[in-house]
């Protein structure tokens, strides 16, 4: 064995490497401790006593993590393991390496950047720019190219939105009615989790006053506005979304429950993603069978024009504002109520 | 332009409005509306094909105003409408086979989230299958991504969890592969409808410019995509994935999805990249190459499996390896052969998972093959069932397999280069497929005394029938597979038309 520095462990590198391996848990000795994730999977009806034994395990952990019984603790593990994992490291950070000198060598073989003579400047985006305004009536190109001319890829992108809310609820929503032990087990947790939330901050709740009205105003205006400035459904609906989110954690779920349910996530959900399906599969339609689409484009720069790309914008803005907000709640509690 | 042309675009938005609706539907009506999705997308698949074969050519549909560089656009012919209608009969099947395990497996209240998963993927596979335009395709690869977690984490037991991790891991990877190629050739080319790129990239080709950046698009894009169809090196997600998910969603990840991806990749090769390019840039040999590994490791790995489903899942790897084999071969019947084994494969490994779990219904659901011993007598049509399906795998006469077996054969004899290698991988995996299905399909029709000892011999033998909706699929799966090998030469003939439409 190479010569060591006495305090070798102690050094930056090492400790940056521990770091890295996960080793260290920059809490450990500061927290509660936590339970071994295996175990917690494993539910078993003593699951109280089961619990008490992973806490002592864990303690344990702890301290043989702790420098004075770091030799201790190495010569446990299995030798050939170790070398696997060695090889893995070692052989994870070449890939990576390698994946990423080839694609930079690539780039050096690309177009330059902003050059007028770029292939990407081609007769696309040329009447993107010139035509744009006078085709779609939005003053805004991008939505207009988002909403008008690549309007079914922008339906692909918000059904992504959607199944993504579906498979959060699939794996988070905890229903009352389940008889599911594992489910009943997760409901229980969260209501003990809940006991210790911080209730009735007076500082955020005045802060979430103020900020609260401007927020939302704000969200509604990206959203209204898409087609004459920078914004558009996606950040609108992702302001909204943050607004919700900051009252219901200044006043809690009693309050927002008034307003907004597990229901009225549904209806709204449903109506936008429907009204925006029925929407575009008629211009669709009449579009590829050569129809006059008949949905009058206003006057550029007024607040109501560029025919369906505002209340498109409005539906995209909706799901989006619900589906950051449900997101949050099923990440908290599982759920709305 | 005739009223039929309008399917293709109507198919995909009734899949998608259907998964909308699905959101506040309770579990039943969400089931009903699912299977009229399914069954009517199928027949106008059917309608468009019928239409396509009629008038002997392709058609563009524009989704929008805009024409071709500016606008969206879909594209139908022989080929897509034949996928599309085969992946729709395939889908209705697996849902109905996997109908009382959907009960079981997922939650009351979350059986609506199932099907509105199953309608999402059933409208990312169709524009998969339809769409010219290589941004469609990205958005919809990431619908059909999510929806393929969800089907796998729905039923939250054992280590479908684990699984559905991993399996996001590998397809996030490969979509992200998939992007940056797609992002390299917009810059190259500076458009995303597949037409006009493909026009772009013979100018470049023939101009002899961008010929690094050309072949990391190529590599990329490939990798990206062989990554999520689960090709020899990167098919770590598969035996977990397909292994413990609920059966429904196992036949439709195998038969299916990473089908959908490889006729995405050969849509790509064909109509953006140009198939004389992925033949000189030497990146057919390597699929070649992958695609031999995979049919003899992915035998080995299924020998060594005890329980079932692992090894129905090992086997897809070694099947999605004679996929890429037929790709790499480089030649127009290889090709063809790769398309008709997707769609023998489809129908097979569904088949398979779908009566797997017939069987594991009448042996105390025990997943080692050991204690499957005498299930065929037990569940009759599910014995039938598994054993028409392996016996396809492994390619008997009559059946599915035997005919795409018999297409590599001959297309193998067209490239003298790996004509050699072609035909003896072809005869070790054949060997090898038949030891581990033969001897599933073997232990199913044993007597089953002499594991068990003398306990099982008071026992009757009972006949235990299982629901009607099980048996249904697996007599239909068992009727797509005899029609599929028995009267295969029209199929192949559309499947060769439809990939000279594609040029």
């Amino acid at each position: 064995m190479s010569r060591r520095r006495d305090n070798y462990e102690n050094s930056r590198w090492m400790k940056f490497k521990r770091w890295v391996d996960g080793e260290t848990d920059p809490l450990a000795g500061r927290m509660e401790a936590r339970a071994y994730e295996d175990k917690k999977a494993s539910h078993s009806s003593n699951h109280g006593r089961e619990r008490l034994e992973d806490l002592e395990a864990d303690t344990e952990e702890v301290l043989k993590r702790l420098p004075i019984f770091a030799n201790g603790y190495d010569s446990v593990v299995d030798k050939g393991l170790m070398a696997f994992r060695r090889m893995y490291k070692v052989m994870s950070v070449l890939l990576c390496a390698g994946i990423i000198a080839v694609l930079l060598w690539t780039v050096s073989y690309l177009p330059v950047f902003g050059d007028a003579k770029n292939p990407d400047n081609n007769e696309v985006s040329a009447r993107y720019i010139e035509k744009g305004l006078q085709e779609t009536g939005a003053v805004n190109i991008v939505t207009g190219m988002i909403l008008d001319y690549r309007a079914f890829d922008t339906f692909g992108e918000s059904c992504v939105l959607f199944i993504a809310s579906c498979c959060v609820l699939v794996l988070l929503r905890i229903d009352d009615a389940s008889k599911d032990e594992h489910v009943q087990m997760r409901k229980k947790e969260a209501e003990y989790d809940r006991l210790y939330e911080p209730k009735n901050d007076i500082i955020l709740q005045k802060c979430a006053c103020i900020l609260v009205p401007i927020i939302m105003i704000f969200g509604i205006y990206i959203v209204l506005n898409g087609h004459l400035s920078p914004g558009g459904g996606f950040s609108g609906g992702a302001v909204l979304g943050s607004g919700l989110i900051l009252y219901l954690n200044a006043f809690g779920f009693q309050k927002t429950g008034r307003f907004f349910t597990q229901k009225v996530y549904q209806r709204v959900t449903l109506s936008a993603l429907t009204f925006y399906c029925l929407a575009k599969s008629y211009s669709f339609f009449t579009g590829a069978n050569h129809l006059k689409s008949g949905i009058p484009l206003g006057t550029p720069g007024a607040i109501l024009s560029s025919g369906l790309i505002l209340p498109l914008n409005i539906c995209v803005g909706l799901v989006v504002a619900c589906t950051m907000y449900v997101f949050y709640t099923l990440f908290r509690k599982g759920g709305m109520k | 332009m005739s009223f039929v042309q309008n399917f293709p675009f109507f198919s995909i938005i009734i899949a998608m409005f259907s998964g909308i609706v699905s959101s506040v539907l309770p579990g039943k009506a969400a089931k009903r509306l699912s299977f009229f999705a399914i069954g009517i997308t199928t027949l106008m698949s059917a309608a468009v094909l019928a239409f396509c074969l009629g008038t002997g050519e392709s058609y563009t549909y524009m989704m929008g105003h805009f024409p071709a560089p500016w606008g969206n656009e879909i594209r139908a012919g022989v080929l897509e409408a034949l996928t599309a209608l085969l992946f729709g009969i395939v889908m209705f099947l697996a849902v109905l086979g996997g109908l009382d395990y959907t009960k079981v497996d997922v939650e009351e209240s979350k059986q609506n989230l199932f099907y509105i998963l199953i309608d999402l993927m059933l409208s990312s596979l169709l524009a998969l299958v339809y769409t010219n335009d290589l941004f469609t395709a990205y958005v919809f690869v990431e619908i059909n991504t999510i929806a393929g977690c969800g089907l796998i984490m729905i039923r939250q037991k054992g280590r479908s969890m684990s699984s559905a991790i991993r399996y996001m891991i590998f397809s996030q990877l490969g979509s992200g592969l998939f992007l940056i190629g797609l992002s390299l050739l917009y810059d190259v080319t500076g458009h995303l409808l597949m037409s006009p790129a493909k026009e772009e990239v013979g100018q470049i080709m023939a101009a002899g410019i961008y010929k690094i950046p050309m072949l990391v698009i190529l590599a990329v894009i490939s990798v990206g995509l062989a990554i999520k169809s689960g090709l020899y090196p990167f098919h770590y997600w598969i035996p977990d994935t397909y292994g413990y998910a609920t059966p429904t969603a196992s036949a439709i990840l195998s038969g299916l999805v990473s089908k959908g991806y490889i006729f995405l990749l050969i849509k790509i090769f064909y109509r953006v990249l140009g198939r004389e390019n992925v033949i000189d840039s030497y990146l057919a040999n390597v699929l070649f190459l992958f695609g031999v590994a995979g049919m003899l490791m992915g035998s080995i790995h299924a020998i060594a499996q005890k329980d079932t489903r692992r090894m129905i899942a090992y086997s897809s790897v070694a099947q999605i390896g004679y996929i890429y084999m037929g790709i790499g071969l480089g030649t127009q019947a290889g090709m063809v052969a790769a398309i008709f084994h997707i769609f023998s494969h489809s129908a097979s490994k569904a088949l398979l998972f779908i009566s797997s779990v017939g069987l594991y219904e009448v042996s105390e659901n025990k997943k080692d093959y050991l204690s499957l011993r005498g299930a065929g007598y037990r569940n009759p049509m599910a014995g039938i069932g598994f054993g028409v399906g392996a016996l396809s795998m492994v390619g008997v006469p009559m059946l599915a397999g035997f005919i795409s077996k018999l297409l590599f054969a001959t297309s193998a004899l067209e490239s003298p280069h790996k004509m050699f290698i072609t035909l003896l991988a072809l005869a070790f995996s054949t060997v090898l497929n038949a030891i581990y299905f033969l001897r599933m399909v073997i232990t199913l029709y044993r007597p089953s005394t002499s594991s068990e000892g003398k306990e099982t011999e008071d026992e009757p033998i009972e006949a235990k029938k299982s629901s009607w909706n099980l048996r249904l699929a697996i007599l239909c799966f068992i009727v797509l597979n005899l029609v599929l090998g028995m009267s295969s030469q029209p199929i192949v003939a559309a499947i060769g038309d439809g990939l000279m439409m594609f040029e």
